[in-house]
Formats: C-alpha cells, sequence, structure tokens
C-alpha cells in the first residue's frame, strides 16, 4: 500500500485499529486467511480489533463462534492443516486455561509428530496483561505458559506499528504463533506504517533508543514504561538503550548481546511474577554468554509473586511503573549490585 | 474445614434468612438488588469505581429465588454477573459496593473487584469468571457432601453461554454418574455478551441438554420470583433425598448491556419492551397486593426505605479505606 508520490503509507491509528487493518490486509491479500472467535464478527470483537472485517469479507471467512475455546483453537488447528491460515482470538489469554492442550500439545507438536509432513500456519490471537482493572482472572500476561513449549512462536507486541506489522509476518508464517496484545494499549494512537514497508519479520528485537551505559530489554505494555524511565535516566546522566523484544519466542540473542556487550549492563523488565518469568532464559543466557565481561549482574524488574490485586492503587504498584524502573536501573548503575525489588519489605 | 468463615456479623444470615421466610421480603430484595446496580452504575460512571462491571437488571428474581430455596448451608457457586446473586444470598450492600470500588472493607477485602463476592456464613463460595469453572466445581463439592456424610446441596449458576463450553457436558454428566446432590441453574438471560443465544445453540429449549445425561430438567418462568423458588425448592429435596441432580433453566432477560461500556445496541426492536411488559419486580408487587400481603402505601415504604438504605451502604462504602500495599500479599498461599 503506497501513498502517492510511491512513499509508504502513513497513519495515525490506534493499536486496535492497527491490528483490524493488518488483519485486513493480509486477509485482501490471500483468501486463506480467515478470522473467528467469540464477538469477533458482528460486533467487530470487543476490543474492536477486527471491525469491519464480516462487512468486507463475508461470513464465509469471519465468523462468530460459541463460548468454546476448545473448538475454536482445536478447529484452527485441523483448519490450518488443511489449507487455511485460521487467525483465531481467544479473547483474554487466561482462557488459554481451558483449551490449553490445542496449542502446546496439538499445534506445537504436529509438525513434528508427522516427520514434517503437515505444517500449521496458524494465528491465536489474545489480549494480555494488567492495568485496566480488570482483576486477577483477566489480567495475567501467561506467556511462561507457552515459553516452555518447543514448536512455537511467541509475538507480543508494544504499540501499533509493531501490532501492524508483526501481526502481518505471524499470519505468513507456517507456524503457530501464539499473538499478545497489551489491552491497557489498545487505544492508545501512534504512527502505523501500512503496506508491506511496514512489515515487520518475527524474531526481530527493534532498539528503540541508543545508549552506552546500560541495555533495557522488555517487551508489550513495559515498554512504555521503560521508554519513559530511559528519557528520566537520561536526565540524570545514565545513557539508556532500550530494546523491544517484540518477538519472545524465538528471541533475537544477537541483537541482545550485541548491545549488553557494548553498554555493560543489563536489565529486563518483565511483566510478569518475579519466579518462573521468561527473563530468567535472558538473565542466563546474558550471564553465560558475557561472563566476566559485565560491570553488574542481570537485574530483572518485575511484579511480585502474587495474582494480580483489583485495587487501582495495588494494581498500579503491582506493574512496575516509569519511576520505579528508573531506581532500580539508577542503583544497579550507581552500585554495580542488583537492588532489592520493592516488595522485600513484605515477603 | 477448608472454607474459613470470613463473615464480620450477623448481617448476611439475617438477611438471608428474611428471604428465606417472608415473601415481601422478597419483593424487598429485588427491590433493593435493582436499586444498587443503578447505584453501582454510578460509582463507574463517575469514576469512582474502576474496570468493568456486569449488571442483571431484570434478573432479579432469579437471584432472589435461589436465595430463599436454599438453606444457608447448601453451597451457592455464581458466575460473573455477580451482585443480584450476592446481595440475594445476603451480601450486604456496603460489602458488595466497597468490592466495586476496591475498598478494604469489600467482600474480599477490595482484592477481586466487581466480579468477586464471597460470603461463606450463607453458602456464597464465590464468583467464577472464567466461563463454566463453577459448574465442575460445584459437583467436586456435592461429591464432598456424599463423602462426609452432609445433607447440603450443591448449586452452581452458570449463563445460556455457558452451555457451550466443554467443562458444561464434562460435568453434568460426572453429576449424573455420581448421583450428586447438585443442581445446576442455567440463567438464560437470551445474550452471551453481544450474541443472541439462539444463533449459538442450535436447541430450544437449552436445558433439554438434560435428556442428553438423563437428568431431569425444567423451564422455569425466571420473571417470577415464587416460581424460581419452586422450581428450586423441588430440585434441592430432590437432591438432597439422595435423587441426584437436576438441570433448571431460567428464562429471564438481561435489561442492559453486556458490562458497563456496552449500550446494546444489537437486540431488535422491541424486544426489550416485550421484556419488560413482565418486569419481575411490577409482577411480584402486583401479585403481593393482589394477595392482600402488602399494601400500596407499604410498598412505597420499602422503596423509600430501600433508597435510603442504599445511600447511607454508599456512603459508607465510599469512606472505606484502600486496601495497604501489604494486603496484595496475603493469602497467596494458605499458612
Ligand atoms: C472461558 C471463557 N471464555 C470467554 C469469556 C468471556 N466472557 C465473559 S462473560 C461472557 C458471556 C457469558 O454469557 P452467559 O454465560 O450467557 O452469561 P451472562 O453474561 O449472560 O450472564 C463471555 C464470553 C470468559 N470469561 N471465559
Ligand atoms: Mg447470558
Amino acid at each position: 500500500m503506497l501513498a502517492q508520490g510511491g512513499e509508504p503509507l502513513k497513519k495515525r491509528m490506534r493499536m486496535n485499529q492497527a491490528i483490524a487493518a493488518a488483519l485486513h490486509d493480509e486477509m485482501a491479500a490471500d483468501d486463506t486467511v480467515v478470522c473467528y472467535g467469540e464477538d469477533v464478527a458482528e460486533a467487530g470483537g470487543v476490543f474492536k480489533t477486527s471491525q469491519g472485517l464480516l462487512e468486507e469479507f463475508g461470513p464465509m471467512r469471519v465468523r462468530d463462534t460459541p463460548i468454546s475455546e476448545m473448538a475454536i483453537l482445536g478447529s484452527a488447528v485441523g483448519a490450518a492443516t488443511a489449507g487455511l491460515r485460521p487467525v483465531v482470538e481467544i479473547m483474554f489469554v487466561e482462557f488459554f486455561g481451558v483449551c490449553l492442550d490445542q496449542m502446546v500439545t496439538q499445534a506445537a507438536k504436529l509438525h513434528y509428530l508427522t516427520n514434517g509432513a503437515v505444517t500449521v500456519p496458524m494465528v491465536a490471537r489474545a489480549s494480555v496483561g494488567a492495568g485496566r482493572g480488570f482483576g486477577a482472572t483477566h489480567s495475567q500476561t501467561c506467556e511462561t505458559w507457552f515459553t516452555a513449549t518447543p514448536g512455537l512462536k511467541i509475538v507480543h507486541v508494544s504499540n501499533g506499528a509493531s501490532a501492524y506489522g508483526l501481526l502481518r509476518s505471524a499470519i505468513r508464517d507456517d507456524n503457530p504463533v501464539v499473538f499478545l496484545e497489551p489491552k491497557s494499549i489498545y487505544g492508545t494512537r501512534s504512527e502505523v506504517v501500512l503496506g508491506e514497508a511496514g512489515i515487520v519479520p518475527l524474531g526481530q528485537a527493534a532498539t528503540m533508543r541508543t545508549g552506552s551505559d546500560v541495555t533495557i530489554v522488555s517487551l508489550g505494555q513495559l515498554v512504555g514504561a521503560a521508554t519513559e524511565a530511559a528519557d528520566s535516566l537520561e536526565n540524570d546522566g545514565i545513557s539508556v538503550e532500550l530494546i523491544d523484544l517484540q518477538t519472545l519466542k524465538p528471541w533475537d540473542r544477537n541483537t541482545v548481546l550485541a548491545s549488553v556487550a557494548r553498554t555493560q549492563r543489563a536489565v529486563i523488565v518483565e511483566e510478569n511474577p518475579f519466579s518462573g518469568g521468561w527473563g530468567n532464559d535472558l538473565s542466563a543466557t546474558i550471564a553465560a554468554e558475557l561472563f566476566g565481561e559485565l560491570e553488574a549482574p542481570v537485574l530483572r524488574v518485575t511484579t511480585p509473586d502474587v495474582p494480580v490485586p483489583f485495587s487501582r492503587s495495588l494494581e498500579f504498584q503491582y506493574l512496575p511503573s516509569a519511576s520505579y524502573i528508573a531506581s532500580q536501573v539508577a542503583q544497579l548503575c550507581q552500585t554495580g549490585k542488583t537492588p532489592e525489588p520493592w516488595w522485600s519489605q513484605f515477603t | 474445614m477448608s472454607i474459613r468463615n470470613t463473615t464480620i456479623g450477623p448481617e448476611p444470615l439475617a438477611r438471608r434468612e428474611a428471604v428465606r421466610a417472608d415473601p415481601v421480603q422478597r419483593h424487598r430484595r429485588m427491590v433493593e438488588i435493582r436499586a444498587a446496580e443503578e447505584r453501582i452504575r454510578e460509582f463507574h460512571s463517575s469514576g469512582q469505581a474502576w474496570g468493568t462491571t456486569h449488571c442483571a437488571d431484570g434478573q432479579e428474581a432469579v437471584a432472589v429465588g435461589i436465595a430463599a430455596a436454599a438453606r444457608p448451608t447448601d453451597q451457592v457457586w455464581i458466575a460473573h454477573r455477580v451482585h443480584g446473586h450476592g446481595l440475594a444470598l445476603g451480601c450486604t450492600l456496603e460489602s458488595v459496593f466497597a468490592e466495586n470500588l476496591g475498598r478494604s472493607t469489600g467482600s474480599v477485602g477490595g482484592i477481586g473487584g466487581s466480579f468477586h463476592l464471597t460470603e461463606t456464613a450463607v453458602g456464597l463460595v464465590h464468583s467464577f469468571t472464567i466461563i463454566g469453572a463453577q459448574i465442575a466445581q460445584a459437583v467436586g463439592a456435592a461429591y464432598a457432601m456424599q463423602v462426609q456424610g452432609k445433607d447440603d446441596v450443591c448449586i452452581a449458576q452458570f449463563g445460556d453461554g455457558a452451555v457451550n463450553i466443554g467443562v458444561f457436558h464434562e460435568a453434568l454428566n460426572l453429576a449424573k454418574i455420581w448421583n450428586v446432590p447438585a443442581v445446576f441453574v442455567l440463567e438464560n438471560n437470551q445474550y452471551a455478551e453481544f450474541t443472541r443465544v439462539d444463533k449459538m445453540t442450535p436447541i430450544e429449549p437449552l436445558a433439554k441438554r438434560g435428556d442428553a445425561y438423563d437428568m431431569p430438567w425444567a423451564v422455569v418462568d425466571g420473571q417470577d420470583v415464587e416460581a424460581v423458588r419452586l422450581a428450586m425448592v423441588d430440585a434441592i429435596e430432590l437432591a438432597r433425598s439422595g435423587g441426584g441432580p437436576t438441570l433448571l433453566e431460567m428464562e429471564t432477560y438481561r435489561y442492559l448491556g453486556h458490562s458497563r461500556s456496552d449500550l446494546a445496541a444489537y437486540r431488535p426492536e422491541g424486544e426489550f419492551d416485550e421484556w419488560q411488559s413482565r418486569d419481575p419486580i411490577t409482577q411480584s408487587r402486583n401479585a403481593l397486593l393482589e394477595a392482600g400481603l402488602v399494601t400500596e402505601s407499604e410498598l412505597d415504604a420499602i422503596d423509600a426505605e430501600v433508597a435510603s438504605s442504599i445511600e447511607a451502604a454508599a456512603v459508607a462504602a465510599l469512606a472505606g479505606p484502600e486496601p495497604e500495599t501489604s494486603a496484595m500479599f496475603n493469602n497467596v498461599l494458605a499458612t
């Protein structure tokens, strides 16, 4: 899609509109792409991420389903093996809990178990994350349900442009992709490059800003908080390189390791409980690959090991804020030691 | 004992006994529920509460009928549309309001939010927000009654949307082959989110699904609180006496949208008016007058008393403190 004069078409839009645009453009480009899920078609999605698709592509390719996640995901696996590229919506990532078999045991292993004869080119999209007052059962990221499963790709987007570009790549990919969308930023407007020029490849991190003292690696909605933290750290004389991982599996080792090799300090900012988060994998890799070259141990900034609390003040205490990230990073840079997390006084 | 009594004071039990004992109190509770939900929406529209909330205006008779039929020792497992069921079962107005507001005086300490309620003294175990989860849990609790030789019954409430999730099938089949003392209450308010029930389920009535499990079933007028109560009494007595589970479909209607942000523009013209002409509160008002159980002026007095109790509870709830930061670390594990 080009604007007049051959320049790539850029548009300011909300993240949910960017997602709908990516679905639209892939459906227009490839008539094996189909979309379905609960209230996806007539209502255009509970988060308005599929608006206009039913009108444009009709009910053969855009469908509403009953509240039947096992059937949604299982049928997507089957449809993918039979020549379609289904994009299904699991409204909140927690709902994977009722159909996890189809994702981690079926979709993830079918290619392997058929000795490569069968491929499963499907995308399962879900909203994730805290910050909207949806409580403990609708506010997690659940990324680690999938990271421990070979055979899946995992994407977690941080803005409209990356949502557009990564979703188009995910649909074109021949593997099952879990595609995670932070619900707190569905309504956030930003500039999105549309068309082929806007496509973002899977497996590549985005360096959001360059710096020399410390590398922050983040993902999803916390890229926003990390950006704000980097601004304030810059004012305090700490130069931050910020990497948006974008794809969690496979994650971009080259970009991360090259950056940390330069800055010699790494901070991972992650929306997961401290125990068991994917940041542990990155930390272990960085520590092993750059053993002896770091000025400080790798620091993880995470949520505490508790379910997401509802009360507004508690929910925003639970989520790492920009000022908390900045103070953790500053302490790491100044002392060369990992600071205590805020909750150490409570546990 | 694996359920800890967290109730403060005797009020929930007294509120429950009132709706069990007296048809006028049942009417009054329905009036209270309607007014409470209106107040809850004000908390949200004014920005005092955050997140979302699911109201059940028009469905009051289902909630109150269940609460009137079950004993406080029977266990009730409800879905996400919580306010009416919670208040009917005995939760105080203040605890429901304060939970919506995220205050430490809320039903679960402000940790859960608008769709989480627990009141163990009246058998309300919890409300469940992943569709269908509670159906299987109620079967297990009913099995626990059998193992422990108790004669309490377990009631699972869920919506029309829940009949198409796998656990519905698994749980009802298990309940039947184990012959557990359970009652399954399928509250059919005609919509699941933005989608009409008949678009997603090709059978009518939904309760016919009971045949697949050789389980007794019935369709009940969910606009009539006494009809709901009597149907529940029968099903509960059957379960209590060892006769096994029943599936009851309560036919009702969700007056408003699915949740706070939904204006329900997808409904066919006239549908709302048709249901409103059989409004559960208006019908109960007329029935009580016809039976000579109350006078017009007594009914008006009830409306006024309810209105002032709502305001008092709102003031109390708004005065409740936010939970301490340390509260989020409580109860992650049992100690
Ligand atoms: C497993 C699962 N899938 C989807 C949802 C999202 N969701 C919440 S309420 C709802 C509609 C439920 O409809 P129904 O069962 O009829 O209950 P009602 O809302 O009408 O009371 C949906 C789809 C969920 N909470 N859990
Ligand atoms: Mg319903």
